[in-house]
């Protein structure tokens, strides 16, 4: 006797676990890995997943076996030229029909291993370890809004909550279970009185008295009780905020080459995708200025060109007046980063710091700032260190050179803080 | 009896699908194959994925190791390098087959003859299959290892367990006990017993490392001394009693692994004999459901395209060559027992005097049972079968010069070729014989195993390195590996190395 059972519909991830202990066991190869995939990639395609491949020999699982050498005889099929006796000169070493004992199954002759990872996973171990600064302290913090959400049923509330299909439900089955033996006695007394022959006998007519009596006590059951009412439920849930928005800052000055503009856009684009990841609605500002500053489109803001000196604190100052206008501090996560060759005016840097210490960071939740030159520091810098020494927790800045260096940096400025 | 096809498309249904299997039952009852019952179930082509890497077992614990497999085997599928086999089937009471719903109806008819009628068949007659493994029992027991296991990851951490599975797994086909019939399995007794023998094991490992200090003299009273006194050859076995730092549940784990060891043993002892039997059924109970008119001449068609694909052996120099194909060769000799016994020629009357002639339902059922590939080939291997194969051996020394061709497919060379044939398939030659030899328990702790050369074959050096250092880690100090040949070391392995200076040996 055969069962035939259709599993198709039965799971299909029987190996999910195990797959997630085989990029856990390697998950130093593979972050390695990932991290020169985002190097290379192209700006536009970091949502996708990526071919990890892993060198062979790190993953073997060893067993003992024969190494060359020694008496082999083997049988090989589909003899076409040979007779016994024959000499066949050894081919060299490797391959070849001779030599080598049997090779172990974990696929000797690959190079390397390699498997596909999913974005979700590709971008997890992007973002492995990093921790948007203060992100918990305003997502606590904005408990002002609340959100009416379901929660099952009860057996109290105000009448405009009833359920409907559950109340009758409950009393349906109230009624089935405080019925039923009467109306079995019921059943079975109309049976008798159709099996009697004389409708008129004395035992029909107290037969008919007493399927009088059930019935009525089966109309007595109510309808409908108090206690079948049920109630839809619902309760008050705190809503963190979970609204971002963040200040792209650029320098456009003849100064600023595509070369660093490159550099200073896969900045911006980490950025996004790490926050993309934490926070539900993200609004993107994009600030570029030269002498003066003006808000403008991603396409413009990477590709258009313009030419002039370089007063930093316009942009700065554009930006405060934008977050006082549209992102209240109280209902948005305020996050900015800057990117700059590190010209300035002289006279300037000291406004910017000015225009931070006293107006940006105190709203913010982290101001990052890039440089990117292989020049001397010039005066913003300093200017900034000092900002840096008076607010460790929201401001950071670091300098790098080229594309390679983004992604440690990246790194190095969202380090998960240890408590 | 009808003459009536059940069916003329190649769309599968359930219906259609419980048909076939109620018609070739029947006529596998006729040839008289004794089966476990059958559970079919049909699964998408992810669950066959999942099927493969989990070994073929329905529920296995969990390792990394499977992890990659699947994404090996994920990986290839989707290029279309590969394609999936039609099934799995598991050695177990019902006997569980696995069909891809992506096959088409006559695959589904051929996968059904191969594996619910002739695989399992097989694994109910043949005595390797009675003796050492427990149908009954194995899912029982493979649930008790899945949930053991995950016990001990939320006790001991999952680097930990993981750091004891790869260990054995790397010493696994060293954990078979190869004259001893294993005691039968069942999650309820295991539950109980494990407890239990936790403690009882502990104890006795302490018993062996009493540490109460001997005085020199009578140490040197007991040169003769050795433990173990004969040497082990299962290595698990020998560390899950004796390893002296192990904890009981890591003893558990050793446990677990050398008891699917144990179970997967006889399937790696008559694999051209379980694919031969399975080929030979499928294409005598399809073939007598075509002679009766069940199947169409396209059904037919389709079932012989594939069935040529599976048996297709290319010659040795073929790009496609990787070895002996297991179904091709176990294939032609079944065939070749029932022609022998049906149309028997002078020349078989010479080589099987006993079968010639014989009834060849019989004969089958007995080669069946009774054998295992090595002994299989070795007595029914007929000379017809050499010449179709074009069967040659060669021998490569590394003694001489060049590869000699020592013997082929003639009358000077039928016994040479069958004799070197089931050499192929003995488990013995193939693995390095590596055995326990002796523990320095009175000592330095030490563990000396010896590997005892066969044809001069040495060990290969990069792997066993790295094994030595399993072994370190379950036995728990030094561990030394010597290849020997006519009693003379020929290779030494050390974990941990031995450094050529070992004064300034730093305690790790």
């Amino acid at each position: 006797m055969s069962y035939i059972i259709d599993r198709r519909l039965n799971s299909k991830k029987k190996s999910t676990v195990n797959r997630q202990r085989f990029l856990r066991r390697y998950r130093e190869h593979i972050r390695k890995a990932v991290s020169d995939a985002v190097d290379k990639r192209s700006i536009t395609d970091i949502e996708r997943g990526e071919k990890i491949s892993i060198p062979s020999k790190d993953i073997n699982e060893p067993i003992f076996h024969h190494g060359k050498g020694g008496h082999n005889t083997r049988v090989l099929p589909g003899n076409d030229q040979f007779s016994a006796g024959d000499h066949i000169p050894r081919p060299p070493s490797g391959q070849g029909g001779g030599g080598g004992s049997e090779a172990s199954d974990s696929g000797e002759g690959e190079d390397e291993f390699v498997f596909q990872i999913s974005q979700e996973e590709f971008l997890n171990f992007v973002f492995e370890d990093l921790e948007l600064p203060n992100l918990l302290k305003r997502q606590l913090a904005g408990l002002e809004e609340f959100e009416y959400r379901r929660a099952g049923f009860s057996n109290e509330g105000n009448p405009g909550q009833i359920n409907v299909v559950r109340s009758l439900r409950s009393a349906n089955a109230r009624r089935i279970a405080l019925t039923g033996k009467s109306r079995r006695a019921l059943r079975e007394a109309e049976q008798e009185l159709e099996d009697t022959s004389d409708k008129d006998s004395n035992d029909a007519i107290a037969l008919q008295e007493k399927i009088r009596t059930l019935k009525a006590r089966i109309h007595r059951v109510p309808w409908l009780d108090d206690y079948d009412l049920k109630y839809n439920l619902h309760v008050k849930k705190p809503l963190p905020t979970s609204k971002a928005v963040m200040f792209c800052l650029m320098d456009v000055s003849g100064s600023m080459d595509q070369a660093t503009k490159d550099v200073a856009k896969r900045f911006f684009l980490l950025l996004f995708l790490f926050l993309n990841r934490n926070y539900k609605h993200i609004d993107v500002v994009f600030i570029r200025h030269h002498t003066s500053a003006k808000e403008v489109d991603e396409q413009e803001f990477f590709y258009s060109r313009e030419t002039g000196g370089t007063i930093v604190s316009s942009a700065l100052k554009l930006m405060h007046e934008i977050v006082q206008a549209r992102y209240s501090p109280s209902e948005w996560n305020i996050y900015a980063a800057q990117a700059s060759d590190g010209d300035n005016w002289n006279d300037d840097s000291a406004v910017c710091q000015k225009i931070l210490t006293e107006q940006i960071l105190p709203v913010t939740q982290y101001f990052s700032y890039i440089e990117i030159t292989n020049r001397d520091r010039q005066a913003l810098w300093h200017a900034y260190r000092e900002i840096e020494a008076a607010f460790p927790d929201s401001f950071a800045m670091k300098h790098l050179v080229d594309a390679g260096d983004i992604y440690p940096v990246f790194r190095e400025l969202f380090r998960k803080k240890i408590a | 009896m009808s003459r009536e096809p059940i069916s003329t498309s190649s769309e599968w249904t359930f219906e259609l699908v419980q048909e076939y299997d109620r018609e070739i039952a029947a006529i596998a009852e006729e040839f008289g194959l004794d089966t476990y019952p059958n559970q079919i179930e049909i699964i998408s082509s992810e669950q066959m994925m999942d099927a493969y890497a989990s070994v073929g077992m329905p529920l296995g614990y969990n390792h990394w190791s499977y992890g990659k497999q699947f994404l090996s085997v994920e990986q290839s599928y989707k290029r279309g390098q590969m394609g999936l086999a039609y099934e799995i089937v598991i050695n177990s009471n019902p006997c569980i087959a696995y069909l891809m719903e992506e096959n088409t109806l006559p695959m589904q008819a051929l996968v059904i003859a191969h594996a619910c009628y002739g695989h399992n068949s097989f694994f109910k007659g043949n005595y390797l299959f009675q003796s050492w493994t427990d149908a009954e029992s194995i899912i029982d027991y493979l649930v008790f290892a899945k949930n053991y296991i995950s016990k001990c990851e939320e006790r001991h951490g999952v680097d930990a367990v993981e750091a004891v599975l790869d260990s054995c797994h790397a010493i696994m086909n060293y954990g078979v006990d190869r004259y001893k019939r294993p005691y039968p399995l069942s999650t309820v007794e295991e539950e109980e017993k494990q407890a239990e023998r936790e403690e009882y094991l502990q104890k006795l490992v302490n018993d062996l490392w009493r540490t109460i200090p001997k005085s020199e003299k009578s140490r040197k009273h007991d040169k003769g001394f050795r433990f173990p006194s004969e040497p082990q050859e299962n290595l698990l076995y020998f560390f899950e009693k004796n390893a002296p730092l192990l904890e009981p549940w890591q003893r558990e784990v050793v446990r677990i692994v050398r008891k699917l060891a144990q179970y997967f043993y006889p399937q790696r002892q008559t694999q051209v004999m379980n694919e031969g039997w399975a080929c030979f059924w499928h294409y005598t109970l399809l073939n007598t459901l075509y002679d009766r008119g069940k199947v169409t001449d396209g059904f037919m068609l389709e079932f012989m395209q594939s069935h040529t694909s599976v048996i297709y052996q290319p010659p040795y120099n073929s790009p496609y060559y990787s070895g002996i194909n297991p179904y091709t060769l176990g294939f032609n000799i079944m065939m070749d027992i029932r022609r022998i016994c049906e149309n028997p020629t002078a020349e078989d009357r010479d080589w099987f005097p006993d079968i010639a002639g014989s009834d060849w339902v019989e004969t089958l059922d007995f080669a069946m049972r009774n054998f295992k590939d090595e002994s299989f080939i070795m007595q029914f291997l007929s000379p017809k079968v050499m010449r179709e194969l074009k069967l040659f051996t060669i021998v490569d020394d590394d003694l001489r010069e060049d590869i000699e061709v020592t013997s082929i497919h003639d009358d000077m060379g039928y016994r040479a070729v069958r004799e070197a044939m089931s050499a192929q398939y003995n488990l013995g030659n193939n693995e390095p014989n590596i055995q326990v030899y002796s523990a320095d328990v009175r000592g330095d702790r030490s563990l000396t195993l010896h590997h005892y050369r066969h044809n001069r074959k040495p060990l290969d050096e990069q792997s066993a390195n790295e094994v030595i250092k399993h072994v370190h880690r379950l036995w728990g100090f030094d561990v030394h590996l010597h290849s020997m040949e006519g009693g003379e070391i020929m290779q030494s392995f050390h974990c941990p190395p031995k450094l050529e200076l070992d004064a300034a040996n730093p305690v790790s």
